[in-house]
């Protein structure tokens, strides 16, 4: 355990500090969910609607954008060497890894989503709605994310690839958070239904993703 | 402890970097790799620390922990430092001495005998090239792994930090340690064998 808590506590080290992007993530959130009022104009009705999606892409966008350095940075300066020669297993580190990482650039998007509501003219319950289910599926969003941080690692091609690998397969997790907070506000469908299957897509990857990760690195051994 | 190589060959990009290399190291030993640029030496000690798969033949390891892969007994100095330019020196030595399982208690004397006490809460992106390598340097000592594999050690070091260096290997070796050294020059271990590649 100590192993992992020193590397948990590096990480949310490193992020706080100079360069070390923990703002970058909600700083883009912000100006993408400002930037579309003004571009689809003062329609407060429209605005309302669509809210929840706005809030959700911009989410998911600014998630992508700080998942580059998750793994690259490690690999870069040889950290992933010694990472690999510790005694913590390698799935248990890349866990602990993405769960620093969220805490870092997920949580403050949550944080900062209700104020962005405000924005989009979201009334009371849609806000608590948005940030719940914020809060139950950008972790997929991370550990998701954290495969595609593997694999471009072991491929030793950052950027972009990341993001052609990763959008795709934050989809269903996008449908479903959406989904939840429509059904929350205007229905037919119960929230509870979407929910439960954005929970399961989000203790899903919790599990898959370390396991994937470790395998991408592993097999990346060359 | 005693490490044997049989056979071993390392493919890297298609290329067949080295093959049918046998070697043994007991404790108490050094073994020095020698060789031209592109010979295969700093993937021969990825290969021992498990960072690298090998094409075929086989590592074996006598005695040692039973519990733990070699990777996990070999300390791996490389030409990448593993330290990040924005914690302090004593903050990225104390976390590579416990996520390595290393002793938290000789983090203090692993900076003295390294010289950087006095830049302890430096941040290490201000370090020099010399220091740097001396902060790698320094988890040998924080944390004690029984296979050094050093890869080019003296680099960037001044002559007083070699002699350091080679204390150090002399004082590993005296213990019952194991030093595998990829080198171009002399580095001080004595009584070490030489394979060239």
């Amino acid at each position: 355990m100590t192993a992992l808590s020193a590397l948990m506590v590096r990480d949310l080290r490193l992020a706080v500090r100079v360069g070390g992007g923990a703002l970058i993530g909600v700083l883009f959130f912000l100006i993408v969910v400002t930037l579309i009022p003004f571009a689809i104009g003062p329609d407060l009705n429209l605005l309302a609607r669509i809210g929840p999606a706005i809030l959700w892409l911009g989410a998911l966008l600014a998630s992508l954008l700080t998942l580059d350095r998750l793994l690259a940075a490690d690999q870069e300066d040889g950290s992933l060497d010694l990472l690999l020669m510790g005694r913590a297993p390698l799935e248990l580190a890349f866990a602990t890894k993405a769960a620093a990482h969220w805490l870092a650039t997920g949580l403050p998007l949550v944080v900062a989503a209700p104020l962005l509501g405000l924005l989009l003219n979201l009334d009371l319950p849609a806000i608590g709605a948005v940030m719940l289910t914020l809060l139950v599926g950008t972790p997929a969003l991370t550990f998701i994310g954290l495969i595609g941080a593997a694999l471009a690692a072991a491929l030793r091609r950052g950027g972009l690839l990341l993001a052609v690998l990763v959008l795709p397969l934050t989809i269903p997790v996008l449908i479903f958070g959406v989904a939840s907070t429509t059904a929350a506000v205007m229905g037919p469908v119960p929230f509870g239904t979407p929910f439960a299957i954005l929970c399961a897509l989000s203790l899903a990857s919790l599990v898959i993703g370390p396991f994937a990760a470790a395998l991408a690195i592993r097999h990346g051994l060359e | 402890m005693k490490l044997a190589a049989r056979d071993l060959a390392c493919r890297r990009g298609g290329r067949l970097v080295f093959d049918r290399l046998s070697f043994s190291v007991a404790r108490g030993q050094g073994l020095i790799v020698t060789g031209r640029n592109g010979a295969g030496k700093s993937s021969l000690l990825r290969v021992v620390a498990g960072l690298l798969t090998p094409e075929g033949g086989e590592l074996t390891v006598d005695g040692g922990d039973p519990e733990l892969s070699l990777g996990e007994q070999c300390h791996y100095i490389g030409h990448q430092d593993a330290q990040k330019p924005s914690l302090t020196v004593l903050e990225n030595l104390t976390f590579w001495t416990r996520f390595l399982d290393g002793e938290p208690n000789r983090i203090n004397d692993a900076l003295t005998a390294t010289g950087l006490e006095d830049l302890a809460a430096l941040p290490a992106g201000y370090l020099s090239a010399g220091q740097r390598r001396r902060l790698s340097l320094a988890r040998l000592i924080a944390i004690p792994r029984p296979v050094w594999l050093l890869d080019e050690p003296t680099t960037a070091l001044d002559v007083s930090a070699q002699e350091m260096l080679a204390r150090l290997m002399a004082q590993h070796l005296d213990g019952g340690g194991l030093i595998l050294a990829a080198v171009h020059g002399a580095i001080g271990l004595k009584h070490a064998q030489e394979l060239r590649l």
